[in-house]
C-alpha cells in the first residue's frame, strides 16, 4: 500500500471520504515524519495534538455526513500567521514566547475547512531572506542534496524555507506561505514543489505578521498544481478586516483546472533571457516553452521593458515599509524587553530592538529609515514607486497580447548554505525574476520543470494578469503533466 | 549618495536601534554597496508619471461607526512584557 504521507491533498481527502483510511491514521503518520524530521528544523513548533483532534473531528463528520473541504488534510503553517493560544514567532527573538490571543482569517478560514495544523514552519526571520538563514530558531535545511556525492547542506529557499522543505521531505502535504517578493516561488523552485502567490488582496493581510504591506500576499504551496487549487479556495475570501482586501468571490479553481491552452498565448519576455543566464535554467525554460505549445497555446515574444529596475525598486520599497512596520516592537505591548539597569523609555526602546532583531532586519530597517528620511524621500522612496508604476504598466501592455507569462523562477538552483551570506546584495540578486511580479500585485506561481545537472530542482514561473488565478493554474498543469517531474529527495534525515 | 559613519549612527538612532562602534562601522560599506546598487533607478524617466499608491485598484470602505470588537483588556495584555493593574507598565517617562 502508497504510504499515507506520500498523498496529496486531493488523494488524502478523496481517500479519506471514499473510507479507504481514516482522519487520524493519517494525522498519525505525517506526525511521525515531523518528529523524525529534526535534522532538518523545519519547525519551530510541532502541535500534533492540533492535527489529532482536527482528525478526530473529521472521522466523526464523516460518520455524520457533514464533511468539510479539507476534513482529513493536516497542514503546515508557516511561523508568520498568528494562530491561538500557539506561539508564533516570525523566526524573531523579538517574538519568542509570544502566544497570539486571535487567529489570523487565512489560518482560522483553513480550520474551518477541517483541516488540522501539524505545527508552526520556520521562515527567514520577518520574512527577510532568501535561504532561510536570518531565522532566530536555526537554518532550515533543505532535504535535497546535489547529485555529485558531497553532502553540503543546501538552502531550501526562503522565506517560506521551512514550507518548502516539509513538503518536499513529505512532513506535511500542503503548507501556507507568504510571498513578499518571491517568498513562496523561490522556495517552491528550489525544492521541487508548486506555489501560488495569488492576485495581490485575494488573502487577507489580517493576523500576517507585517512585513512589506504593499507587497505581502499569502498563498499555498504544495506538490501539485490541483493541490495549489484546493488550498488556494480554502484561503481565500473577502475580509473586512484587511483595508486592501479583495471584495471578490472566490472562484472555484480546481473546478474550472483545465490543461488545454488552445487559443492562450503565452508571452516569453525578452529581457529575462539575460547574459549569462545559468545554461539549466535556460533549458528548463526551452523546455516549458515546448510544453506550452503542446498543449496548444500560441508563443509570442513579450517585452517587460523596466525589469532591470525591480529589483533595485523592491530594495527600497519592502526595507522603507518594514521599518515602518516593525516600528511596533517597542518592548511595551509585546515581544521581547530589554531594559538595563538605569534606562529610560527612550534606552528601553533600542535596547530591545538591538536585542530582539537579527542583522538582516536590522540592515533593512536601517536601510527603509534611511530612504524615508528628510531630503531623501523622493530621490529614493518615491522614485521606486514611480518605476513601480512603469513595471506594472509593462506587465498591463504585455498582457494586451498574450494570456499568461513563462519565464524562470530563479536564476539558479539552490545554493549551499553559506555561499551567499557574507553579501547582503548577492542574496537579493537571487529574487531577480520574481519580484516584478511581486511589484505589480500579480497572480504567479511556480512547477516544477525539471532537475539541473547537479540533480537539483529547478523552477518554471507562470504569471498571469490581475485576477486571473486560474490561467496561471491552468498553463501550471499544462506544464506539471508535460514535465512529468517525479524526482524527490532521497532520505538521509 | 554614500552614508558615512556618522549618518548610520544618526539613522539607527532615528531607528531606535542601539548600534555598536563595530556593528555602525560595518554598516557603512554594506549600506554603502546597496545604495550604490539602488542608484541606477535614477536612469529611469519618470516624466508625468505617478508614483504607484495602490498595486490594484480597490476602493476604501466605510462601516458603520458602531462598537464591534473590545473588552478583551486581558486578552489584550496577555504578551505585555510587563502589565499592572489593568496598563501596560514602562519606566518612568517623567522626573
Amino acid at each position: 500500500m502508497t504510504q499515507l504521507t506520500d498523498l496529496t491533498v486531493a488523494e488524502i481527502r478523496d481517500g479519506f471520504r471514499a473510507g479507504d483510511f481514516s482522519a487520524r491514521e493519517v494525522a498519525t503518520a505525517f506526525n511521525a515524519n515531523v518528529a523524525a524530521a529534526k535534522a532538518l528544523n523545519a519547525f519551530i513548533v510541532d502541535t500534533p495534538d492540533h492535527a489529532l483532534a482536527a482528525a478526530d473531528q473529521a472521522d466523526k463528520d464523516r460518520t455524520a455526513g457533514t464533511l468539510k473541504p479539507l476534513s482529513g488534510v493536516p497542514i503546515g503553517m508557516k511561523d508568520l500567521f498568528c494562530t491561538n493560544g500557539v506561539q508564533t514567532t516570525a523566526a524573531s527573538h523579538m517574538l519568542e514566547g509570544f502566544t497570539p490571543t486571535y487567529e489570523s482569517t487565512v489560518s482560522q478560514k483553513l480550520w474551518d475547512a477541517g483541516a488540522g495544523m501539524l505545527g508552526k514552519l520556520n521562515l527567514d526571520q520577518f520574512a527577510m531572506g532568501s535561504s532561510n538563514e536570518t531565522s532566530y530558531f536555526g537554518n532550515v535545511i533543505s532535504p535535497w542534496r546535489r547529485n555529485d556525492g558531497g553532502n553540503a547542506p543546501l538552502a531550501p529557499g526562503g522565506s517560506s524555507g521551512g514550507s518548502s522543505a516539509a513538503i518536499a521531505a513529505r512532513l506535511c502535504p500542503a503548507a501556507t506561505g507568504t510571498d513578499t517578493g518571491g517568498s513562496i516561488r523561490q522556495p517552491a523552485a528550489f525544492t521541487g514543489i508548486s506555489g501560488i502567490k495569488p492576485t495581490y488582496g485575494r488573502c487577507s493581510r489580517w493576523g500576517i505578521i507585517a512585513f512589506a504591506s504593499s507587497l505581502d500576499q499569502a498563498g499555498p504551496m504544495a506538490r501539485t498544481v490541483k493541490d495549489c487549487a484546493i488550498m488556494l479556495e480554502n484561503m481565500a475570501g473577502f475580509d473586512a478586516k484587511d483595508s486592501t482586501s479583495l471584495d471578490l468571490a472566490v472562484p472555484q479553481w480546481e473546478a474550472g483546472l483545465s490543461p488545454d491552452l488552445k487559443g492562450k498565448k503565452v508571452g516569453i519576455p525578452r529581457e529575462y533571457r539575460v547574459e549569462g543566464l545559468d545554461a539549466d535554467v535556460a533549458r528548463v525554460w526551452d523546455e516549458g516553452i515546448a510544453w506550452l505549445k503542446d498543449a496548444g497555446a500560441e508563443i509570442v515574444e513579450v517585452s517587460l521593458p523596466h525589469s532591470k529596475y525591480a529589483l533595485p525598486a523592491y530594495y527600497i520599497i519592502a526595507p522603507a515599509e518594514a521599518s515602518s512596520n516593525l516600528a511596533r516592537y517597542d518592548g511595551v505591548r509585546y515581544g521581547l524587553r530589554d531594559l538595563p539597569d538605569g534606562a529610560n523609555l527612550q534606552d528601553m526602546y533600542a535596547a530591545t530592538r538591538a536585542a530582539g532583531f537579527g542583522p538582516e532586519v536590522k540592515r533593512r530597517i536601517i536601510i527603509g529609515t534611511y530612504v524615508l528620511s528628510a531630503g531623501f524621500y523622493d530621490a529614493y522612496y518615491t522614485q521606486a514607486q514611480k518605476v513601480r508604476t512603469l513595471i506594472a504598466r509593462d506587465f498591463a501592455k504585455a498582457f494586451e497580447s498574450c494570456d499568461v507569462i513563462l519565464a524562470p523562477t530563479a536564476p539558479s538552483a539552490a545554493f549551499a548554505l553559506g555561499d551567499k551570506t557574507a553579501d547582503p546584495l548577492s542574496m537579493y540578486l537571487n529574487d531577480v525574476f520574481a519580484v516584478p511580479a511581486s511589484l505589480a500585485g500579480l497572480p504567479a506561481m511556480s512547477v516544477p520543470g525539471g532537475l539541473s545537472k547537479d540533480g537539483l530542482p529547478l523552477g518554471l514561473q507562470i504569471i498571469g494578469p490581475a485576477f486571473d488565478e486560474q490561467a496561471v493554474l491552468n498553463a501550471g498543469l499544462a506544464l506539471e503533466q508535460r514535465a512529468g517531474f517525479t524526482a524527490r529527495p532521497e532520505q538521509w534525515w | 549618495m554614500s552614508v558615512d559613519l556618522t549618518t548610520v549612527k544618526k539613522v539607527a538612532s532615528l531607528a531606535r536601534l542601539a548600534v555598536s562602534e563595530a556593528e555602525a562601522e560595518a554598516l557603512v560599506p554594506e549600506l554603502n554597496g546597496i545604495l550604490d546598487w539602488v542608484e541606477q533607478l535614477g536612469e529611469v524617466d519618470v516624466t508625468g508619471v505617478q508614483p504607484m499608491t495602490a498595486v490594484i485598484p480597490n476602493h476604501l470602505r466605510l462601516r458603520a461607526d458602531v462598537v464591534a470588537d473590545g473588552d478583551v483588556r486581558d486578552k489584550v495584555l496577555a504578551n505585555a512584557p510587563q502589565a499592572e493593574h489593568g496598563f501596560f507598565a514602562v519606566p518612568k517617562v517623567i522626573e
